[in-house]
């Protein structure tokens, strides 16, 4: 079953067309890779189902309802959670506030609530354990590294039970090592039955993780097939046009 | 069982310990020096350790602390606040003018002076209205988005003429029947510190509360970090921008009711270029410019050690008009600390 269907989505910025026609479901549980050059339109399409723009044309279904997210906080109401590709990140903020930035747990009655920090450092040490990634809840963000950067923004998306997890290049910018942790914890989304899209330039990584690919050039979907019918010379060839389209 | 122990052993290992977290703050770098001129001092003059003396530079720095609370939480969101001397000023005028009355229509007197209410009439007026000032400022800000420095810098000018037009260029110093109740407010002590200390300390612990350990203090901060992240977050970050200019607004309101009080009178020259003072104590005190750092510990100590340092070079004999150069090398000093700081970080 669709968990996310897109039809003949369009954006334009002014005279820029963005994203021209592009249409593509998620299914339950599904990894979706979705590549292109730098200004392909990557970027926006997320936006665009995170309740950032809205789509100039189109429709989005999710769970079979069409949907029209005012405000990314909308989105997030209805199960999508997103990692922003600049992470968005509060740098003076530890860990912890980070992952509950917006819905803090308190404590007591209006107009005497109170921030629990006991059960926010409990819950989010929890959450990074089960991410398997070495952060600590009461460190500041401004002294982490990239990878764990990246697991403090993906633990902000496993406070609820989203049903899809938008990813913008969450491998870029990080080590080796920190790549392998975050490929790790997509796994383990998809484990617990969450749909992903995942965007990255990393051909080995969407290789490794996702069940389909999707391709963008200029605004248009130019691929949609199994990953396991495809191949990274293929889809290299799509992403540069040296391939036209499958 | 292991691993809730793996847990507890994440959670409470942090990358620093208490120690070194005291030591990471700037407030705690001022406090040490705040004790090391009262220490010289001690020795140098007597007269600086006298009960008097140390009760007038506690009194005094009150009222810069109190405003600097506020300003703590405009700069924590990145924002500056120009306005707050000349709202004291309007607010302080504000507040005289009602517990002077003799300006105003006869029948406000006659019921009010009746009802023996009048000066939390004219107290809670020129709250609102100082309250009301910061909420124009931090709509402009805030919603129509122009620059704190622009907006504030044009509300100290409109302000502080506001204060010329309501006072019409008078001294308000018959404070009506009640007068002493009034008097005592601003101007009263207990256990050997003024009111305004007391109100100080007690401003600095609830605020202080109030952005340590809830969620709209969590904001704050937030938004002076990162503000499109806490936008992402389903934060109202207009209402927190906005909110803090309120609270500057109000806090130069309560400081001028007090220093009102203490006076005696007021004229609309009240708070003159004591935004300057303001700022200079709270980035003293560990407020970071650019947004996402400060506290009001740090602008109770930032405003404590102004105020000393101020009283010590009166005292050594150094000319008055030298203060200014002294202020004017703190503010840039204190910047400068905070660039060098963020280099090594
Ligand atoms: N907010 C915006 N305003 C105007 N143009 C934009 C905006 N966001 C993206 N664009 C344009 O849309 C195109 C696609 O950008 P983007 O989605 O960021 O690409 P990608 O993420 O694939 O690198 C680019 O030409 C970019 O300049
Ligand atoms: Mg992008």
């Amino acid at each position: 079953m669709s968990i996310l269907s897109l039809n003949n989505i369009e954006k334009n910025f002014g005279a820029i067309q963005a994203l021209t026609g592009v249409s593509f479901d998620i299914k339950e549980a599904e990894t979706v890779g979705l590549m292109g050059d730098n200004g392909a339109g990557k970027s926006t399409l997320l936006k665009i189902i995170a309740g950032n723009f809205k789509p100039s044309n189109g429709e989005i279904k999710f769970e079979n309802n069409t949907v029209s997210f005012e405000k990314p906080i909308d989105a997030r109401k209805s199960g999508i959670e997103v990692v922003y590709q600049d992470l968005a990140l509060c740098n003076h903020l530890t860990a912890a506030s980070n992952v509950f930035l917006g819905r803090e747990i308190q404590k007591g009655i209006w107009p005497f609530k109170y921030l629990d920090y006991p059960a926010m450092f409990k819950k989010s040490s929890e959450l990074f354990e089960e991410l398997k990634s070495e952060t600590r809840p009461k460190d500041l963000v401004m002294q982490m590294s990239g990878g764990q950067r990246q697991a403090v923004a993906i633990a902000r998306t496993r406070l609820t039970n989203p049903k899809l997890v938008l990813m913008d290049e969450p491998t870029a910018a990080i080590s080796v090592r920190q790549v392998a942790e975050v490929l790790d914890i997509i796994k383990r989304l998809k484990d617990q039955g969450i749909a992903v899209m995942l965007i990255s330039h990393r051909m080995p990584d969407i290789f490794e993780v996702c069940d389909k690919l999707v391709v963008l050039r200029r605004g248009e979907k130019v691929c949609e097939k199994n990953i396991k019918d495809s191949s990274t010379e293929e889809a290299t060839g799509l992403i540069t046009g040296a391939i036209d389209r499958v | 069982m292991s691993s809730v122990k793996f847990n507890q052993e994440i959670i409470s290992k942090t990358e620093k310990n208490l120690l070194q977290k005291l030591v990471s703050e700037q407030s705690f770098w001022v406090t040490i020096a705040l004790f090391g001129i009262c220490f010289i001092m001690f020795f140098v003059e007597d007269a600086f350790s006298s009960k008097d003396n140390l009760f007038n530079i506690t009194r005094n720095f009150s009222f810069i602390g109190i405003m600097a609370i506020g300003m703590t939480f405009v700069i924590i969101t990145a924002g500056i606040d120009l306005s707050v001397g000349s709202i004291m000023g309007v607010t302080g005028v504000i507040c005289g003018l009602f517990l002077d009355a003799q300006f105003l229509p006869e029948w406000y007197s006659k019921a009010s002076y009746f009802e023996g209410v009048y000066v939390w009439v004219s107290i809670i007026l020129a709250l609102l209205a100082g309250t009301l000032i910061g909420a124009v400022n931090g709509y402009l800000i805030a919603y129509v988005k122009l620059s704190p420095f622009v907006v504030t810098l044009g509300m100290m000018a409109a302000a502080r003429s506001l204060a010329l037009v309501v006072s019409n260029n008078k001294m308000f110093y018959e404070f009506g029947p009640k007068d002493e109740m009034f008097y005592e407010i601003g101007g009263g002590s207990m256990l050997g510190l003024a009111n305004a200390t007391w109100l100080l300390i007690f401003l600095t612990i609830v605020m202080g509360l109030v952005l340590k350990y809830t969620s709209y203090g969590k904001h704050v901060f937030a938004v002076g970090s990162n503000k499109k992240a806490a936008e992402l977050s389903g934060i109202n970050t207009r209402w927190i921008e906005m909110s803090v200019y309120m609270i500057s607004g109000l806090f130069a309101a309560i400081s001028a009711v007090m220093i009102v009080g203490w006076m005696g009178s007021v004229t609309n020259a009240l708070g003159y270029t004591y935004e300057l003072r303001v700022i200079a104590a709270t980035v003293i005190g560990g407020a970071n410019l650019m947004g996402g750092v400060g506290g009001t510990f740090g602008a109770f100590i930032g405003a404590a050690l102004m105020e000393t340092i101020r009283n010590s070079l009166l005292m050594a004999g150094i000319d008055p008009y030298w203060q200014g150069t002294f202020l004017g090398i703190f503010i840039v000093g204190a910047v400068w600390l905070e660039k060098v700081k963020n280099k090594k970080n």
